[in-house]
């Protein structure tokens, strides 16, 4: 049987159903997002069915897939970004730190759950305009403590000795992969307590890639990660935790390693190994 | 098969041509108008044009301050009724209007853009002239941003709609919300477009005869304060080009030409202030 140990990493049996397997013996106190029987619409098509997963606190989560298997839709569904869509919406449950998420005000969710894009996508003002903006929409702080900040949150993003003498320049002066970092100090800078990556390195070459990686690494005492991405490898480098959705469904959800190396549906094996997908 | 290829070739070079041919005569009719104008008004252009109010037919010399204050003011009072208006409306079906009620307000915008300007005129006289028993330049400016109303919205709508989702979905994943969003990421972005169509809106009333007609009516001397009738080029050009003294005829093309400058300068000059102020 499996019991937390004193980090609270769980350990997990593995002949139980894996979807269920992680977090059902972790404390409480682990789970930072408790998702059950989560099904999603855009107007009469249902795109995501009975999802069910723990994600659990300051740990990287990996939603990997084929293209279309509803992990951005799901990953939207956690701070309510499909609310941008019309005529979209989330049936089933959601509890964030045992919060009703789906009942929550969206400004103030959002607030706690960070999100970061496919593309770069910086605001047309200059680099510290960017950090400073959810400081500011927040009402938090001006002047010296907002200077701080934004140092801060630019160092946690590891892109504050490549920017520090060019603050007030436009953030479009930035390289791709600069500016993927500035989205992610952006997002860092109002202190949320989970941040979410839809593919964030899909579009940046291999070393941009590897400083992102490098990034979250650094990040996940102080944040919990969910990333979604097509890259296998980065799943397998970056998460502690990977799920595997394919037609709206989730098949699999473990530890990484066990996901990669035994998984328990058939599934999980052909697209791992690519013979599909 | 020669046969068809000399006839494929000789479409595609008549096509080309006569493309080529309609857009030149496009530039052609500004740089003509523009140039008759310098033709026939330039000379009676002068310093005294500029700064001197209109003298008695017979008299020679005078100018037409007056009118160009005139225009000025009718134009600033149609801006401040017109694209806040007209902006703000550009916002809502841009930014907010669901599925059937934006399409009711932009088919009505599209409507009262294509209403004919003299019937604004008399809109205009009706609600205002009439109950105040006089012309004035508030009736005028009214007049003039009633017609500025239409192509504000519009164009702030489409400038709105050029700004990506994801620079709306990156501030809202920051907990900005929907107002704030717009206000401090999409407006911002979009604010080139916005005020390029709001000059050319201005621009487009600028030159407006008939609406003014009956409600600023004219004037010969300065119009102090909103409350009286007032003088603008446009109306000068058309009380000075229908009357039968030369004199008056030769200011009218100078008046004519003030007008096309000002617009012309105005237009340039909003669109180098912004493209230079822009963060990319």
């Amino acid at each position: 049987m499996t019991t937390s140990d004193a980090g609270g990493a769980p350990t997990v049996k593995q002949e139980s159903r894996p979807a269920q397997s992680v977090g059902a013996m972790v404390a409480a106190d682990d789970v930072k997002m408790r998702v059950s029987g989560l099904d999603f619409y855009y107007g009469p098509k249902q795109t995501l069915f009975g999802i069910s997963l723990q994600i659990l606190t300051n740990r990287i989560t990996a939603l990997i897939g084929p293209s279309g298997c509803g992990k951005s839709t799901f990953l939207r569904t956690l701070n309510r970004m499909y609310e941008t869509v019309p005529h979209a919406r989330a049936e089933g449950e959601i509890l964030f730190d045992n919060e009703d998420l789906l009942a929550m005000d969206p400004v103030t969710l959002r607030r706690r759950v960070g999100m970061v894009f496919q593309t770069p996508n910086p605001f047309p003002k200059s680099i510290f305009d960017n950090i400073a903006y959810g400081l500011r929409v927040n009402g938090t702080p001006s002047g010296a403590a907002l200077k701080e900040k934004v140092e801060k949150s630019l160092r946690r993003a590891a892109l504050w000795d490549e920017v520090k003498d060019q603050l007030h320049k436009s953030a479009y002066a930035l390289s791709g992969g600069q500016q993927q970092r500035l989205c992610i100090a952006r997002a860092l800078a109002v202190d949320p307590e989970v941040l979410l990556l839809d593919e964030p390195c899909s579009a940046l070459d291999p070393i941009a890639t590897a400083k992102i990686e490098e990034l979250l690494f650094s990040l996940q005492d102080q944040c919990t990660l969910i990333i979604v991405t097509h890259n296998m490898q980065q799943a397998a480098r970056v998460a502690d935790f990977t799920g595997f959705f394919l037609l709206g469904r989730m098949i699999e959800y473990n530890r990484t390693e066990i996901i990669f190396k035994t998984p328990a549906m058939r599934e999980t094996e052909d697209y791992i190994t690519g013979r599909f997908g | 098969m020669l046969w068809r290829n000399i006839w494929r070739k000789f479409v595609n070079y008549f096509m080309f041509s006569l493309t080529g041919l309609c857009a030149l005569v496009t530039v052609g009719f500004l740089f003509f108008i523009l140039g008759y104008l310098v033709w026939n008004g330039g000379s009676s252009l002068s310093w005294a044009f500029l700064t001197h109010l209109p003298t008695p037919v017979g008299e020679s010399g005078g100018g037409m301050a007056n009118a160009i204050v005139g225009s000025g003011k009718l134009l600033l009072l149609a801006s401040a009724f017109g694209v806040p208006i007209g902006f703000l409306g550009g916002v809502y079906l841009a930014e907010f209007g669901g599925r059937s009620f934006p399409f009711v307000i932009r088919y009505t915008a599209d409507l009262l853009n294509g209403v004919p300007s003299i019937l604004i005129g008399i809109f205009a006289y009706t609600i205002v002239v009439l109950p105040m028993k006089h012309f004035s330049a508030l009736a005028g400016g009214l007049a003039l941003g009633v017609m500025m109303i239409p192509i504000a919205v519009r164009s702030t709508e489409e400038a709105l709609r050029t700004v990506p989702l994801m620079l709306r979905e990156g501030a809202l994943a920051l907990g900005a919300s929907k107002w704030k969003t717009i206000a401090t990421v999409v407006i911002p972005a979009a604010r080139k477009g916005i005020v390029t169509g709001i000059v050319l809106d201005i621009a487009r009333v600028a030159g407006e005869t008939a609406p003014l007609l009956f409600t600023a009516l004219n004037n010969q001397f300065w119009s102090p304060g909103w409350n009286q009738p007032i003088a603008s080029l446009p109306v000068m050009v058309y009380t000075y080009a229908i009357s039968p003294y030369d004199d008056w005829h030769r200011q009218a093309w100078a008046a004519g030409l003030v007008l096309l400058t000002l617009v012309l300068v105005a237009n340039v000059v909003a669109r180098l202030s912004v493209s230079g102020r822009s963060a990319r």
